[in-house]
């Protein structure tokens, strides 16, 4: 039993499951020789022609460019630069309807040619000479992206590090109409094989696999021609079946290989590159012709001439179809791309760009509109010719369910949009279209999903932030407390520990003196109460004299005035006296006591501070039972007196 | 300039639904022909009654769900339900037989599950299973083939029959099913299951003038004309060939399995095959997309159920023919089978194991 790299050396094809045979309709234009157009009024290049990411414009409104000349920068490994496909005048930089299914706006150069056909200055690399970075960048920088329908910048593929064990060239071209590749498969088969040298010396592969189809038996012969000097390239004619230019479906027919579901076809050992592309990277590098033209397909029976035109980048739709004898049919439809896979376009100002390998002007005979859509029969004639053996009918249900999780089991993103399912439907359900807005819904859903997702990690990190500084405040609170009861058991003696606490409690202890204030406050008042009384006393005894009677009053004292007699009036007097300076006394010194309160509560040991409040308060009490006293024993005095 | 806009593919097959109905109804003619031919005008009049029948059914029922009538009439799907069971049941049942399961074919069965494409069960066999549990009597009144019948019948004869069971020469149906040797017959396979079960041996019972030829007199012909048309699916690619295949290959393989234990209670492999409606099952009935399997093994796995369950009926059943029951049982397995035999898709390891 050979190995597997032996039968695959020994030519052995296989066969992938499914597959169409359309009417394959390459024979009014696959043996025609390339057209040449003349020089468009205006060229529309898209900053964006591939998959990755548009490049930084590097020239203005009004600003003269040469041939070749990069319009945008390669700053990004993901970008890949445009560049001006003739000498001519940018008027414009600005939004175009865009040459890609939605038809929507994308930013796009206008240069107006100013027919010279100017060269910029050319730098050809010698391959001897260059190291394989310097080639990378020339591919990167001459704007090369797969050219067989998908974009993929051709420098990250070919710029790949993992050991290679096949190299293969897609020259499958299974869409009907189309021939272009075989056009430039005829026409350039040796500048092909040069790109396929530099790949390879860039890749190193243990062998190169061409893969075409042998419905082109003109171009599989240059090819092989071409290829004969070379021992490791081998040429394989594979049947003519549709889609068996597809990336997967012609690793498996060349192979036997399977690329594992989304995984990459380098994870098993495999580059596979368009044939286009080969061409455009041998002119980028051995020319410095970086990618400004390429071949395209202009067919369909609404045109006189039906043929492969070599068109620039960013030629418009109308000037192709004009150049090939196109005759307007209402209701008609353009097409860009293959009758299977392509898209309608709205307008004829689309343009030509670097992926763009066909445009279809089918009469309404050729390809009739689509009849209406019936129920399915479940007679799974999609199954039988799935390319990637999944159940189309299923699909069908659980898209009109909208049932992504049955979606997902049925691999629904495993669909390469081939359109063979709906290329046999009896029923003409449009069944590729179900499945991409079943897609597009899916990947919604996922990116909502991924927003949720944020949102709530966002709100469960700050409810986690929030805890944690809540736990820690607590934690450093206890640790205080801690340190605070330490001190009280243990370190009582400590002096400075001591004094700061006995501050703090002394400020809170201030704090509280309030109703202190308010208790003397009401001392105050006592003593003024008693002033006046003293005083009244006073006036009483100065009044007696000239009233000289028992009749006398003296409100203030209780003793009986009349039996006062002025002699002892006088000595009232003097004790009333007496009894105010006691009483002015008394209150001087309780508020002497009071400050000395203060004082003492605000120097005091903490034990020694604790009746302080109760004291403050006595201390007013204490002020009014002396004035009281007093008081009684001017009185006493006074009635002694007069007695 | 204004320009359509379409989603791609932008080219399609020129098959549609219509078309593989209308392939399918027009590939049944020879056997029907053969039907008439040894059976008399009462196939064709049961023909046109179920097909006028199943028409009607169609229309008023979307009449009544609001849609447009026409585009099921034209698909052709409703003449073909007809089409089946009028050539399953007997040639000379009363009128009435046929236009009550016509109706609950359509109206019932696929029309009350959501229309064509949504059925459970195949339309024609769930009529036949139903006429056959509420008229019994009716349902097995099979006259012999005509070279075996004492009074033929004429068309008007046939007209009379099916309208109000009696010819115009006034002879009952129960007296049209006797043969020429008086006694009243049974298609073979009836007779060979009564006889079988009267403890007669396969032998004895092969004498008796309905099991001229292999299978039973005209029955082999009627089998061979579907066999033929059957094929001419196949070539066209309008019927796979897993089913047909799995019903015939598990039908052969238990019958000459039985047939080896025990050669005379058991009829020949060949007999069961070219007796019955063995090849009208297996490439008109369970090749019916609707309600059979769509998985490749799936298919596989469900023919082979019905020609085992054919099998089981004719030996065990309590009916002489099990071909309609063994359809139904089938149809009902069919999602548990599609569930179990999905392919693997490119790229992922076999299924269960993730992607």
């Amino acid at each position: 039993m050979p190995s597997l790299f032996q039968q695959i050396q020994a030519g052995k094809l296989w066969d992938f499951h499914g597959g169409v045979h359309p009417p394959t309709r390459k024979a009014q234009t696959a043996q025609k020789p390339i057209g040449v157009m003349p020089l468009p009024d205006r060229l529309f290049i898209p900053l964006r022609q591939h998959i990755g990411v548009a490049g930084n414009i590097l020239v203005a409104s009004g600003q003269r460019v040469l041939k070749g000349q990069p319009l945008t920068s390669a700053d990004n490994s993901m970008a890949v630069p445009v560049h001006a496909p003739t000498s001519g005048t940018i008027i414009d930089i600005g939004d175009h309807i865009s040459p890609h299914p939605s038809a929507l706006p994308d930013i796009t150069i206008t240069l107006e040619p100013d027919g010279l056909d100017e060269w910029r200055p050319q730098y050809p690399l010698n391959l001897t000479t260059s190291d394989n970075l310097s080639i990378l960048e020339r591919i990167q920088e001459s704007g090369i992206a797969g050219m067989g329908g998908a974009g993929f910048p051709a420098h990250l593929k070919a710029g790949l590090t993992q050991p290679v064990d096949y190299l293969i060239i897609n020259a499958v071209e299974c869409e009907p109409y189309i021939s272009s590749d075989d056009a430039l498969m005829q026409d350039g088969a040796i500048t092909i094989v040069k790109g396929i040298d530099i790949l390879c010396k860039l890749l190193n592969p243990k062998a190169v696999l061409i893969g075409i189809e042998d419905d082109k038996p003109v171009a599989s012969a240059a090819l092989k021609a071409a290829c004969s000097q070379r021992e490791h390239y081998f040429v394989r004619d594979v049947p003519t079946k549709y889609p068996s230019g597809g990336e997967k479906q012609l690793i498996q027919l060349l192979t036997s290989k399977e690329v594992p579901a989304g995984r990459r076809p380098i994870d098993i050992g495999i580059v596979m590159l368009n044939v286009g592309t080969a061409y455009a990277i041998a002119q980028a590098v051995l020319d410095d012709h970086p990618l400004l033209s390429r071949v395209v397909t202009v067919t369909g029976e609404t045109l006189s001439q039906p043929q492969n035109v070599r068109a620039l980048i960013g030629t418009p739709v109308s000037d192709l179809l004009t150049f090939c004898g196109y005759q307007h049919q209402s209701d008609g439809k353009i097409i860009m791309g293959g009758p299977m896979m392509g898209f309608t376009l709205p307008n004829l100002d689309v343009p030509i760009i670097k992926t763009t390998n066909c445009i279809l002007a089918p009469s309404q005979y050729e390809l009739p509109a689509a009849g209406p859509e019936l129920d399915c029969i479940r007679c799974s004639a999609c199954a039988d010719v799935c390319p990637a053996s999944l159940l189309p009918q299923q699909l069908l249900w659980y898209s009109k369910a909208k049932d992504p999780a049955k979606l997902d089991e049925y691999n629904l993103f495993d669909c390469i949009e081939c359109g063979a399912c709906a290329y046999v439907c009896p029923s003409e359900i449009p069944l590729v279209q179900y499945y991409r807005v079943a897609k597009a819904d899916i990947r919604e859903q996922q990116r909502e999903a991924v927003k949720a997702e944020q949102a709530k990690a966002r709100f469960e990190a700050r409810n986690a932030r929030l805890e944690r500084e809540k736990q820690e405040r607590m934690a450093r609170n206890k640790q205080l407390a801690q340190a605070r009861e330490q001190a009280q058991q243990t370190d009582s003696n400590s002096n400075a520990v001591a004094e700061a606490l006995a501050r703090i409690k002394a400020k809170q202890a201030a704090q509280t003196t309030a109703p202190a204030d308010r208790e003397q406050i009401l001392a105050e008042r006592e003593a003024k109460k008693q002033q006046a009384r003293a005083y009244q006393a006073e006036k009483a005894t100065s009044k007696a004299p000239p009233e000289s009677g028992p009749a006398s009053a003296n409100l203030s004292s209780p003793a009986d005035p009349v039996k006062e007699s002025p002699a002892s009036a006088k000595s009232a007097a003097v004790a009333a006296a007496i009894a105010r300076a006691k009483a002015k006394k008394a209150a001087q010194a309780q508020a002497d006591m009071q400050e000395k309160a203060v004082d003492a509560e605000q120097t005091k040991q903490p034990e020694a501070i604790e009746p302080a409040t109760p004291q403050a308060a006595t201390d007013p009490r204490k002020a009014a039972i002396a004035a009281a006293i007093a008081r009684a024993k001017a009185k006493k005095q006074a009635d002694s007196e007069k007695s | 300039m204004s320009f359509k806009i379409a989603s791609s593919p932008h080219n399609r097959v020129n098959r549609s639904t219509a078309n593989l109905m209308l392939l399918v109804a027009i590939a049944a003619l020879p056997g029907i022909l053969v039907q008439a031919v040894l059976f008399g005008y009462g196939v064709l009049i049961q023909l046109l009654l179920a097909i006028v029948t199943a028409w009607a059914a169609e229309a008023l029922t979307m009449q009544l769900r609001k849609k447009p009538v026409l585009p099921p009439l034209k698909d052709h799907s409703a003449l073909l339900t007809g089409l089946l069971l009028a050539i399953a049941i007997p040639p000379y049942a009363p009128w009435w037989l046929i236009v009550i399961g016509t109706f609950f074919a359509v109206v019932i069965v696929k029309q009350l599950y959501g229309g064509l494409g949504n059925n459970l069960f195949n339309p024609a066999m769930a009529a036949y299973v139903m006429l056959l549990i509420a008229f019994p009597l009716q349902m097995t009144q099979w006259l012999p083939p005509a070279s075996l019948q004492s009074d033929s019948l004429n068309l008007s004869d046939a007209v009379c029959a099916v309208f109000s069971q009696f010819s115009c020469s006034g002879f009952s149906i129960s007296q049209l099913q006797t043969g020429i040797d008086g006694i009243s017959m049974a298609t073979p396979l009836d007779t060979l299951r009564t006889d079988l079960t009267a403890g007669k041996t396969l032998t004895e019972s092969l004498q008796q003038p309905v099991f001229y030829g292999i299978a039973g007199a005209g029955w082999l012909w009627v089998n061979l004309a579907y066999l033929a048309g059957g094929l001419v699916l196949l070539k066209l690619n309008v019927i796979g060939w897993r089913i047909p295949l799995a019903v015939l290959g598990s039908l052969f393989i238990f019958s000459t399995l039985s047939w080896l234990a025990a050669a005379d209670s058991n009829p020949s492999p060949l007999f069961q095959l070219f007796s019955g409606a063995t090849m009208l099952a297996a490439f008109f009935i369970a090749t019916d997309p609707v309600s059979a399997s769509t998985t490749n093994k799936g298919r596989l796995l469900y023919g082979a159920l019905i020609g085992f369950m054919i099998f089981i009926i004719r030996k065990y059943g309590g009916y002489p023919d099990g071909v309609a029951f063994a359809v139904l049982l089938a149809n009902m397995a069919v999602p548990l089978i599609d569930y179990y035999t999905r392919p693997r898709t490119y790229g992922h390891k076999a299924k269960g194991t993730g992607k």
